[in-house]
């Protein structure tokens, strides 16, 4: 009895790092675009739900040919959001960009309901990776080891590329003070479409790896994923990289973790816990929870 | 002379949403539907207007008010006889009592506004980005807890049986008492100084005015006339789900607010008014429409065409179609225009 139970927590703690570490990628997509635009992107998980329409639509294509296709999609899906909606709105305000990127996230997902219907396509090309192997006692989905792999991989390129390559130094110059940079001769559309074309890669990452854990894409897609990992990103610190990483990863772990122990009339109620957490730290700690007294990017009355 | 001013600055949409309302009666009761609807809507985007328009917070959580005003009017007037098969697990309170019409729209409305004053409280600190976040995790855990706690409600099923009370008169009174409050509190002192708040928070600060308190004030009322906004719309439908007041409504409302103009009650109802009224034409247009020729738009046409537009109107003209003015019937000064509203 007690090896079993232990067996089960072992595998809930292996699935819910596997969640935290697909949400990580998303916080950072997320994260990056906020700092060098000052803009939360609602519409993220649209980007996401495009890459895995892309998948369900190539499922007879050779598997490569599949994935390669998502990318460009996804990549170019963001760069004509950057063009189109969030350079022309670059001189509003934060709120007004939330707005607009609200509405992006609607059109698109209408978009999808006209176009595919909400019944669902099914992405299945990659669906072996949904075989389980055991490790010591414990079924541990490959999917599963994908997307911690692909997180570490992910993060430990992108941290070489911040802090060991010149237009690393750029992004990170202009989310510090986005002016500043611009006056010492950072050229401002670089950046902003370098940190959209990373955010999009991260994307298309998230959508392969989300379309072998939930085969069937629908219109709303990794919507209610990006609700959370928006709200882990401003719990962990948005203004930071790392921290929203981390704050990705936390939530991710969390909700994977407290869902798989909780009894069902209790973890129903989870979203309620997730977003009265972002509401207090919002409200007790505006920089995030893992940030050291820096000045948040949070107003207050 | 200004009084008179003022007074037509709230006759001309009064006489807007009566046109809408009298216009109805012309039509089937498969196209009156939507006159009714857009009167509803006009109710419910006039009490968001109260708080983001007067105080230029953004915020996603009033359909959160309208979800409370809409349960608490619905589960309250399901007729007596049929309430234990409807909501077999709520309190004894609430099942073994039933109120009136109008009893449950005032009901709808102390409910919608309580709940903004204990929202409002704590969260009318946070200005801008972290006010959306916040009231958009409002909208979020009020959705999560009435899907679920079917001690309160239906929980995930649908409330059905609520008695279709809101026709085209009750519509049309409701949307001009929304008005009209909404009206009243922007010429009030309080409106005045939330407003002062919008332009030049610091300046407002200097000269005393407590910017929390103002824009309590305004959620709370906003709240409450959310919430009765909600009880209009589920004496409309007769029955309601948690989707139908969540991420859809919240969506089109703001997106209503926004493309009439979102500093001023005019553009409020005339976003709600051509907002509602294309996604009506667009609604029936899905169904296959004969202008001459035939129409006949896929499904889900509609929050695409409104999705572009919202977006279009962002970026090309923020301040929407009334340019955020209230509307009056003399030409503005040259370089007065600025101070209307």
């Amino acid at each position: 009895m007690n090896t079993l139970l232990a067996a089960f927590d072992a595998q809930t703690v292996v699935d819910a790092i596997g969640l935290g570490a697909v949400y990580a990628l998303m916080a950072v997509g997320i994260g990056l675009v906020f700092g060098v635009l000052r803009l939360v992107n609602f519409a993220y998980g649209q980007l996401i739900m495009a890459g895995a329409y892309t998948l369900a639509l190539t499922s007879a294509w050779p598997v490569g040919a599949g994935i390669a296709l998502c990318f460009a999609v996804v990549i170019t899906l963001s760069l004509l959001m950057d063009r189109l909606v969030f350079r022309p709105l670059r001189t509003q305000s934060p709120a007004v960009m939330l707005v607009a990127t609200f509405a992006i996230s609607f059109l698109l997902q209408s978009i999808a309901l006209l176009k595919f219907g909400a019944l669902g396509k099914p992405a299945s090309s990659l669906a072996s990776l949904n075989q389980a192997i055991s490790v010591g006692g414990v079924d541990i989905r490959k999917v599963t080891l994908l997307a911690i792999a692909v997180a570490a991989l992910a993060l430990g390129a992108l941290a070489l590329l911040l802090h060991r390559t010149s237009i690393g130094l750029h992004m990170r110059a202009a989310s510090t003070d986005f002016r500043t940079a611009r006056l010492l001769g950072v050229r401002a559309n670089t950046v902003i479409a370098f940190a959209v074309v990373l955010s999009g890669v991260l994307a298309a990452a998230v959508a392969v790896i989300l379309t072998v854990q939930t085969p069937l894409v629908t219109p709303d897609f990794a919507l209610k994923d990006t609700i959370i990992v928006l709200v882990g990103v401003v719990v962990g610190g948005i203004d930071r990289p790392f921290p929203a990483t981390l704050g990705g990863f936390a939530i991710g772990f969390a909700t994977g973790f407290l869902g798989g122990v909780l009894p069902t009339d209790l973890s129903v109620y989870l979203p309620s816990l997730v977003f009265s957490v972002v509401i207090l730290v919002l409200l007790l700690r505006p920089a995030g929870l893992f940030t050291r007294g820096r000045a948040s990017v949070v107003d207050r009355v | 002379m200004r009084r008179l001013a003022a007074l037509q600055q709230l006759a001309i949409p009064v006489l807007l949403l009566v046109a809408v309302g009298v216009a109805g009666n012309f039509f089937s009761r498969s196209i009156e539907i939507y006159f009714r609807n857009s009167l509803v809507m006009v109710a419910v985007v006039a009490a968001l207007y109260v708080f983001v328009g007067n105080s230029g917070v953004v915020s996603f959580g009033q359909v959160s008010f309208v979800a409370v005003g809409a349960f608490a009017a619905g589960v309250t007037t399901v007729p007596a006889d049929v309430k234990p098969a409807a909501l077999p697990d709520a309190f004894a309170l609430i099942r073994d009592h039933s109120l009136g019409n109008v009893e449950s729209l005032l009901l709808a409305t102390i409910c919608g506004g309580i709940f903004a004053f204990l929202i409002g409280a704590p969260l009318m600190r946070l200005s801008g980005l972290a006010a959306g976040i916040a009231t958009f995790a409002v909208l979020e855990i009020t959705h999560n807890i009435l899907r679920y706690w079917t001690k309160i409600g239906p929980g995930a099923g649908l409330l059905s049986l609520v008695p279709e009370t809101t026709g085209l008169l009750q519509g049309t009174l409701g949307a001009i008492a929304v008005v009209g409050v909404a009206f009243a509190y922007q010429r009030s002192r309080l409106g005045r100084l939330l407003r002062a708040t919008r332009e030049d928070p610091a300046a407002a600060q200097a000269v005393g005015v407590n910017v929390h308190r103002q824009r309590l004030w305004a959620f709370t009322l906003s709240g409450a006339l959310s919430g009765f906004a909600g009880g209009l719309l589920v004496h409309m439908f007769g029955s309601i789900t948690t989707e139908q007041v969540y991420l859809e409504l919240t969506f089109l409302s703001l997106a209503m607010l926004v493309v009439g103009g979102a500093t001023s009650l005019f553009g409020a109802v005339l976003g709600a008014l051509v907002v509602s009224g294309l996604d009506a034409f667009l609604g029936q247009a899905e169904e296959g429409v004969d202008l001459g020729f035939t129409l006949d738009l896929p499904t889900g046409t509609r929050l695409v065409v409104v999705g572009v537009l919202m977006a279009l109107v962002l970026i090309l003209r923020p301040s929407g179609i009334t340019g955020g003015r209230e509307l009056s019937l003399r030409l503005p000064r040259r370089g007065a225009g600025r101070e209307a509203a």
